[in-house]
C-alpha cells in the first residue's frame, strides 16, 4: 500500500489522523467481537467493531442471546399471568416494570387506583431508582477501571433496599407485586419504619459515595467529553430517562405525564450541561437526592385505608374491546407497555416499550472517534439490563 | 392538543391526495389512532415532527400486530314464500353466509412531542396483505428511534419497511426463516434436535449430513450397500 492512501483518515474517525508509516499492514481496519461474554458488556450484548488502530470507526450491537419472545408469551397467558414475567424483563427494577404494566392495564379497562396503593407505589418506585443508580454507578466505576471497591460498596446498600423487597412481597429480586388496581399485600408498620430508616441514612451512604468518585481527578479525566450525546440527536432518537436529561433536554414523565401522585411531591429534574459519561454519572446522583427527597414526602403523607380497590377484578378478568399504552419513568427511561384487547382473557397483543433498547440505538454514534476502552464506559453510562433488551 | 380529527383535517388540507383515516378506539383510554395509506405516509409524518404546533418530535414506541385472514359467518333471515301453502305467511329461513376477511399486517407508531410537551398521537401502516406484499414505508429517516424497533418487526412478523437503511433481523438469528409473532406461527418440531451418531439416530442423521463430494475415478463413499 502506498503512502498516498493513507494521507486522509478514514470516514468516521473526526480528528484522529493517520501516522503514516510504511508497513503492510497499516491502514488496514481491524474487525473485532466484543461479546456475547466480554465481562463489560453487563450480561450477553456483542458489539462488532472495527477498529483504525485504536479508534473505533464502525460499531454494530448484535441482541437476541436472551431473546425469548416474551411478548409471544403475553399473549398466551391471562393479563394477570403476565405480570411475574414483567419481572424477568430489567430484573433491577421489576417494582416499575411491574407498576408500568399496571398502568396500562388499568388504563385498558379504565380500573381506579386507591390512594395508599398509590403512595406504595410511589415509595417501591422510588426505592427501585435508588436501587438501580447505584448500581449503575458501581457499574460504571467498576468499567473505568475501579476495580471491585465501588461496585461493593454500591451492592451493599442494594441489598439493603432488596431486604426491604424480600419482606413485603416474598422475594428479593421477583417481586409480582402490583396488581391492577393496587397493591397485593400491605405494607406493615415495621416495614414503613425499615423504609423510614434507610430513608434517612442512604443521604449518608451517598455523602461518602461522592467524596471518594464525584471529584476524583482521575475519573474526571477517564469520563469528561467521552461519549457526548447532543440534544437534537438524543431526542431523535427516542433516548428517555437519565441518558436524555443528561444531554440537557428537561423531560421527566413524573413531571411531564404526572401519573399516580407525583405531582403532590416537591422535587426537582436534574440537568445535564454535556451530555458526556460524567454527566450521565452525575445525574443519577443527582436523582438518587432527588428520590431521598420524595420518599420522605411519600413516607410522611402516607393515608390509610384499602391497598386493593375493592372492585378489582383479578380473576375471570377480562378488559373490553380496545387498546391502551401506558408509561412511567422507570430508572432506566420510559418503559411502556401497549396493550391491545379483543375482550377475551388474554391480551391480543402485547407490547413492551423497552427503554434500554431503544438508548442502544445511538451507541454507534457516541462511540464513533473513541477508543474500545472508552466504548466500555460508554456502553456503561447508558445502562442496560439485557432481559429487557432482548425480551 | 388536537384531536385526531382535527389533525387529519389539517393533513388532508395540506396533502388533498393522501389516504387518511382516523380509527376509534373503542376501549376507555380512548386513544385513537390515524390510518395513513403508504403512498403519502414518509411526507405526513415529516409534517408532523416539523409543524409549528404539533411537533411530534419523538417516536417512543413501535410495534407490529398481526391480523390473520377470518372467517367472518353473517346470519340474516331470508323471507320466501312456503311451497306447501303459497297463500299463507311466508316462511322465514336463516341463511348463513361466509366472508373471508382478508388479513394484514398492521404498523403502529406512538409519537409524542418533547417540546411541547404532549400526546400521543397515534399512527397506523397496513400492508396490503401478510405474503406478497407486506412492505410499508419506513419512517427509520424521519424519526431515527424506529430503526432498532422496525428492525424487530421485520424480525418478528415480517414487515418490509421500504426505505430502511439496515433492515437485518434483531433478535432471531440470520439464518432463521419464520416470523414467530404471526399468530399462525408454527414452532418446528426438532427445533433443537441435534443428531448424535448411535443406533437408529445415527440413520436419521444421515438424512441430515451434507453430500460427500464425488471422488474423481474412484467409486462414491457409501455407494456400496
Amino acid at each position: 500500500m502506498s503512502v498516498s492512501d493513507l494521507s486522509a483518515p478514514p470516514a468516521g474517525s473526526p480528528g484522529s489522523r493517520v501516522r503514516e508509516v510504511h508497513d503492510s499492514f497499516h491502514g488496514d481496519l481491524l474487525e473485532v467481537s466484543m461479546g456475547p461474554h466480554h465481562p463489560s458488556t453487563h450480561g450477553v450484548f456483542r458489539m462488532i467493531v472495527t477498529l483504525d488502530g485504536e479508534t473505533i470507526v464502525k460499531l454494530k450491537p448484535v441482541f437476541g442471546y436472551l431473546h425469548r419472545n416474551h411478548e409471544k408469551l403475553g399473549e398466551n397467558v391471562t393479563y394477570l399471568g403476565s405480570m411475574p414475567y414483567t419481572d424477568r424483563l430489567d430484573y433491577l427494577s421489576s417494582m416499575t416494570n411491574n407498576w408500568a404494566y399496571a398502568l396500562a392495564v388499568e388504563k385498558l379497562a379504565g380500573q381506579a387506583v386507591p390512594e395508599r396503593a398509590e403512595y406504595v407505589r410511589v415509595i417501591l418506585a422510588e426505592l427501585t431508582r435508588l436501587l438501580n443508580h447505584t448500581c449503575l454507578a458501581g457499574f460504571l466505576m467498576q468499567d473505568c477501571g475501579c476495580s471491585g471497591t465501588p461496585l461493593m460498596y454500591a451492592f451493599r446498600e442494594r441489598e439493603y433496599i432488596l431486604d426491604l423487597f424480600e419482606s413485603l412481597s416474598g422475594s428479593r429480586m421477583m417481586c409480582n407485586y402490583q396488581r391492577f388496581g393496587g397493591c397485593r399485600v400491605d405494607p406493615s408498620a415495621d416495614w414503613l419504619a425499615g423504609a423510614q430508616k434507610l430513608t434517612d441514612r442512604y443521604g449518608v451512604f451517598l455523602d461518602e459515595f461522592e467524596t471518594l468518585l464525584t471529584g476524583n481527578e482521575i475519573i474526571m479525566a477517564r469520563t469528561q467529553g467521552v461519549g457526548k450525546l447532543p440534544p437534537a440527536l438524543a431526542i431523535g432518537a427516542g433516548v428517555t430517562g437519565p441518558m436524555l436529561r443528561a444531554s440537557g433536554v428537561n423531560y421527566d414523565l413524573r413531571k411531564v405525564d404526572a401519573y399516580g401522585v407525583y405531582p403532590r411531591f416537591d422535587f426537582r429534574v436534574p440537568l445535564g450541561d454535556h451530555g458526556d459519561v460524567y454527566d450521565r454519572y452525575m445525574i443519577r446522583v443527582l436523582e438518587m437526592r432527588e428520590s431521598i427527597k420524595i420518599l420522605q414526602q411519600a413516607l410522611a403523607g402516607l393515608p390509610g385505608g384499602p391497598i386493593m380497590d375493592p372492585k378489582a377484578k383479578l380473576r375471570s378478568f377480562r378488559p373490553k374491546a380496545g387498546e391502551a399504552y401506558g408509561r412511567i419513568e422507570g430508572p432506566k427511561g420510559e418503559i411502556g407497555f401497549y396493550l391491545l384487547s379483543d375482550g377475551s382473557p388474554n391480551p391480543y397483543r402485547y407490547r413492551i416499550r423497552p427503554p434500554s433498547f431503544i438508548n442502544l440505538t445511538i451507541l454507534e454514534d457516541m462511540c464513533l472517534g473513541h477508543t474500545v476502552a472508552d466504548a466500555v464506559i460508554i456502553l456503561g453510562s447508558v445502562d442496560i439490563v439485557l432481559g429487557e433488551v432482548d425480551r | 392538543m388536537e384531536t385526531p380529527e382535527q389533525i387529519r383535517d389539517r393533513l388532508l388540507a395540506r396533502f388533498p391526495g393522501a389516504e387518511i383515516t382516523v380509527v376509534p378506539n373503542p376501549g376507555t383510554a380512548a386513544q385513537h389512532s390515524l390510518l395513513l395509506g403508504a403512498a403519502h405516509a414518509r411526507a405526513l409524518a415529516e409534517f408532523l415532527r416539523d409543524d409549528a404546533t404539533l411537533r411530534l418530535d419523538q417516536c417512543s414506541n413501535v410495534t407490529g400486530i398481526d391480523w390473520p385472514e377470518k372467517e367472518i359467518v353473517e346470519t340474516t333471515k331470508v323471507a320466501t314464500p312456503d311451497p306447501a301453502n303459497p297463500a299463507g305467511p311466508p316462511k322465514v329461513v336463516e341463511q348463513k353466509t361466509k366472508r373471508l376477511q382478508p388479513g394484514c399486517l398492521e404498523v403502529v407508531y406512538h409519537l409524542y412531542s418533547i417540546s411541547l410537551r404532549h400526546g400521543p398521537v397515534i399512527l397506523r401502516l397496513r400492508t396490503g396483505n401478510r405474503t406478497d406484499q407486506a412492505a410499508v414505508p419506513s419512517l427509520t429517516p424521519v424519526w431515527r428511534s424506529c430503526e432498532f424497533q422496525e428492525r424487530e418487526i421485520f424480525d418478528l412478523f415480517g414487515v418490509t419497511f421500504d426505505g430502511h437503511p439496515d433492515l437485518r433481523r434483531i433478535l432471531m438469528w440470520d439464518e432463521f426463516t419464520d416470523h414467530p409473532m404471526r399468530r399462525d406461527y408454527v414452532e418446528p418440531d426438532d427445533y433443537e434436535w441435534e443428531p448424535t451418531p448411535h443406533g437408529t439416530v445415527l440413520e436419521k442423521a444421515k438424512a441430515h449430513y451434507p453430500a460427500p463430494p464425488p471422488a474423481a475415478g474412484a467409486p462414491a463413499q457409501g455407494a456400496t450397500p
